[in-house]
């Protein structure tokens, strides 16, 4: 990212469609659809202006980072979206519990619409948005975060639901994080808006991954009119294609408040006679082909339209789809062996060692 | 001596197009008695007096036409166009919920203008699971309503989770009725659409708009039937290759934007006698293939975009490739398009006498079709009959694409250039080319079948058999409403979405239900 000629300093509503596209790539076909959060940036974008994009070097020592996203189930947030009541809530609160002044508002999910509705909360509140989040993709629950696996421990949480209900929590450690949390989502109709871990810019530096918003959007750009968009996206993500096929197998089961099941591509033209199967708990995690793994999380799996690259989520993958298979290697601090342990296939209950992407998948690159 | 012909046998089907009006009249038999093309008029009517005459002309008594079926763009163009649409006054109930994404917020501003005349987002809705966001305030939206009163000629009414519980929609349209009285229009979203409150919502605000120009169409149908003495009964052809009976189509006008590819497809089909089929319409410049499954073509799963708003209607699943009758081969015959002479083709292919090696020479070539009156230079024999191999690559490559699963089903091939297709194509079990092809929209729209949907939240345990057989009763109430016989109304999909990070494990399940109309 050094190279870049000009970083991006600000995110305007032009931006927006970009951004949408790239979290949708990042989100790994879960971290929730992005359309409604487009609708709710650019919403908030009309009314206050466009977003100023910063660094966490820019910011004051002790300015609150408030690290944001919605906590709950997907389809509810497609029905009950957010209200701009939330976001002021939850400065307030975060304020007044941390005796400190908030100076930026982060995502902590870039994947999905987690990484576009922070947008508006940022409009919302007069805040710059870090350049950065706290998994450089989408994962299922509080405790698969940068700051954890950094070593930071888990302060302070605030959710504030739809009806202005605010709930302040102080867990014993991040396992408790998620279990109350997810409670207190669903008290308020299974959704709320969270912040995980509020601290200050000077304690956040070098616990999340940098440059994912800006990312997002080049991702997004990097399809918009190519000749090829497949190829075009995997050599901006540095990708290998696992499959180009057709979907011709979906299962899908609830278990633990996550949707889990498999989906089957049989491959066309060149990958004709292949056969690739993907593991999905909200999120796609591990590819087999032949019962040998292509590739697995935390490396980042996407189902792209085969045609136009973009994203496809996991409660959209239908029977007949015509898809490409992406896979590229995850932020390396997934692969320290502290962040393994919180998001290794593993993690997932899988019974498999990680084999980095760049080796397990090597033939297709 | 007693007639041998059943009275009311006959069907007639009209599909009103931005070019052409087609009419057909197809027997119980789904045979074709009469067609005819006739240019659509600035005010329907006539060119459904035209289409009319002309094709009951085939007929030698206009009583035996018991059913009339309507296919048309009017609502599509009424929005693309933005003219003839009606005010709308539009009430959300869900604040403090959902005020990040005010009602209208992605619209087009013309549009926006052409039909609001106010928004209002009033405290009220539910959480999920059916416990309320928070109390509605009557006064509020009697404000509103007052507000309004000389302006709307309809309201839309839309709560968040109004799929799951509607009392509150219900008690807000009683509202409605008291302060503005029974001359507004009024539609209540659970009605129209599923889960996804802004797609549902835009949905019917379009809907609330769109009445009068469903009045006007329903009444041009009347008035040329009155005029001709008839009086069959009349349905409407909707976005899923559905019927629905006119008094249903004039309260959901918006359910008959998108008609126009579902018929052609079903039309099609049906023109050929079979249920279960790929369907490829081949043009001059591309091919569209559509697939039909129990007699209804498969739809898509991406939103469609109507005038410019998102909404959460279902179009069928068509692709679209670059392989027609004027399509180009290039020198070495390795490439097949995508460009093509177009229009142009009487004057440029060589076939006409023209210069440009185009696929319909290819075809003449290979003696998949006798036409045009010159003679093709040896010299071309090489890249004609390469550049045919190349098509038929792609022909099977896009059914290939497009089929379910291992089992084969025919193709039927429809359109200017449907000889293009060879007699068999890999993926495919048979190639049928029926007759009438040029009409098959209005056959499409004629075709017996109404349908109806319902979409809800049913939990997964204990529960779910009776929460889902509930859903397929709301959707076979749905069908019958719009015409269905209720005696043999068939669920035809049943999707099943689990759903993540509730409290109680759920399901989302979207059921169909489709049947022949009852007879009159």
């Amino acid at each position: 990212m050094s190279d870049s000629p000009e970083r991006l300093r600000e995110i305007t509503i032009a931006d927006l469609p970009a951004l949408a596209r790239g979290c949708a790539v990042l989100g790994t076909g879960g971290g929730g659809e992005v359309e409604s959060g487009v609708l709710i940036a650019l919403s908030a974008l009309q009314k206050h202006g466009p977003v100023p994009l910063v660094t966490l070097d820019e910011l004051p020592d002790d300015g609150l980072v408030l690290p944001l996203g919605g906590i709950g189930a997907p389809t509810v947030g497609h029905e009950m979206i957010h209200g701009i009541h939330e976001a002021y809530l939850m400065r307030e609160a975060m304020e007044e519990a941390l005796g400190a002044t908030a100076v930026a508002v982060m995502s902590s999910e870039i994947g999905g619409g987690n990484g576009v509705v922070p947008v508006a909360l940022a409009a919302q509140l007069g805040l710059p948005l870090v350049d950065g989040d706290e998994m450089g993709r989408a994962f299922p629950e509080v405790q698969m975060v940068s700051t954890n696996i950094a070593g930071l421990p888990i302060e302070i949480i605030g959710l504030v639901d739809v009806i202005g209900n605010v709930t302040i929590l102080r867990p014993t450690d991040w396992e408790w994080a998620e279990t109350i949390s997810r409670m207190v989502s669903v008290a308020g109709g299974s959704y709320a808006l969270m912040a995980d871990n509020v601290i200050n810019a000077k304690r956040m530096r070098g616990a999340i991954i940098e440059g994912t918003v800006s990312q997002a959007i080049r991702i997004g750009r990097v399809t918009e009119g190519a000749a090829d968009p497949v190829a075009a996206l995997m050599a901006e993500l540095g990708a290998a294609k696992l499959i180009t096929g057709k979907v011709v197998e979906v299962e899908r089961r609830t278990g633990g408040g996550f949707v889990r099941g498999s989906v089957v591509i049989d491959g066309l033209g060149d990958d004709a006679d292949r056969i690739v199967r993907l593991e999905i708990q909200n999120e796609n995690l591990v590819a087999f082909e032949d019962g040998v793994v292509l590739a697995s999380v935390p490396d980042l799996i996407t189902v792209v339209d085969m045609h136009t690259a973009g994203a496809i989520a996991t409660e959209l993958v239908r029977y007949g789809q015509r898809v490409s298979v992406l896979a590229w290697p995850c932020d390396p601090l997934w692969r320290t062996p502290r962040g393994l342990e919180v998001v290794g296939p593993r993690a997932f209950g899988y019974d498999l060692d990680y084999v980095p992407v760049e080796e397990a998948a090597r033939a297709f690159i | 001596m007693p007639s041998s012909k059943q009275l009311n046998d006959l069907r007639i089907g009209i599909d009103v197009g931005g070019t052409n009006t087609d009419a057909v009249v197809l027997d119980a038999q789904n045979q074709v008695l009469s067609w005819t093309k006739k240019p659509t008029t600035d005010d329907v009517t006539g060119g459904m007096r035209a289409a009319l005459a002309a094709v009951l002309e085939g007929v030698d008594d206009p009583s035996r036409v018991g059913r009339v079926m309507l296919g048309t763009t009017a609502a599509t163009n009424a929005i693309v166009e933005r003219r003839r649409l009606g005010k709308v006054a539009v009430i959300r109930i869900g604040a403090p919920a959902t005020t990040a994404v005010p009602p209208l917020t992605a619209w087009p501003d013309d549009l926006r203008a052409a039909i609001s005349v106010g928004e209002l987002l009033a405290k009220g809705g539910y959480l999920i699971d059916g416990r309320r966001i928070a109390p509605t305030d009557p006064d509020e939206i009697r404000r509103f309503l007052e507000s309004v009163a000389d302006k709307a000629d309809a309201v839309a009414v839309t709560g968040v989770f109004s799929p799951v519980v509607h009392d509150e929609e219900r008690q807000v349209g009683e509202l409605v009725r008291e302060v503005l009285g029974d001359s507004v229009a009024l539609s209540l979203s659970h009605e129209i659409g599923q889960i996804g409150l802004l797609e549902r919502e835009n949905s019917t605000v379009l809907n609330a708009a769109l009445h009068g120009v469903a009045r006007d169409v329903t009444g041009a149908l009347s008035q040329v039937l009155h005029e001709r003495g008839m009086q069959p009964a009349t349905f409407f052809a909707q976005n899923d290759g559905t019927l629905m009976a006119m008094e249903y189509a004039s309260r959901y006008p918006v359910l008959t934007i998108g008609s126009g590819p579902a018929n052609s497809i079903r039309g099609a089909a049906v023109l050929s006698g079979v249920e279960d089929a790929l369907v490829a319409d081949v043009g001059g410049t591309t091919t569209d293939f559509g697939v039909l499954i129990k007699g209804l073509p498969r739809e898509s799963t991406a939103p469609v975009r109507i005038g410019g708003v998102v909404t959460n209607f279902r179009m069928p699943d068509v692709i679209s490739i670059g392989l027609g009758g004027g399509t180009l081969i290039s020198q070495d015959g390795s490439t097949v398009g995508p460009q093509s002479v177009g229009h142009r083709l009487g004057a440029s292919a060589l076939i006409f006498g023209g210069s440009v090696p185009t696929l319909s020479d290819a075809g003449v070539l290979a003696g998949r079709a006798t036409f045009g009156s010159n003679s093709i230079g040896a010299s071309y024999t090489q890249r004609l009959t390469h550049g045919l191999a190349v098509a038929d690559a792609m022909f099977g490559d896009a059914v290939d694409v497009m089929s379910l699963g291992k089992a084969e089903r025919p193709l039927v091939v429809v359109g200017g250039g449907a000889f293009l297709v060879p007699d068999s194509v890999p993926g495919a079990s048979s190639v049928i080319r029926p007759d009438h092809a040029d009409v098959a929209n209005a056959v499409g729209a004629a075709i017996a079948l109404a349908s109806g949907r319902w979409d809800a939240i049913v939990p997964d345990g204990l529960g779910r058999r009776d929460a889902i057989e509930r859903a397929c009763d709301m959707a076979r109430q749905r069908a019958v409403q719009a015409g269905a016989d209720p005696q043999s109304v068939e669920i035809v999909e049943l999707v099943e979405i689990p759903l993540s990070y509730l409290s109680e494990p759920a399901i989302r399940v979207n059921v169909k239900a489709a049947g022949p109309l009852s007879w009159i």
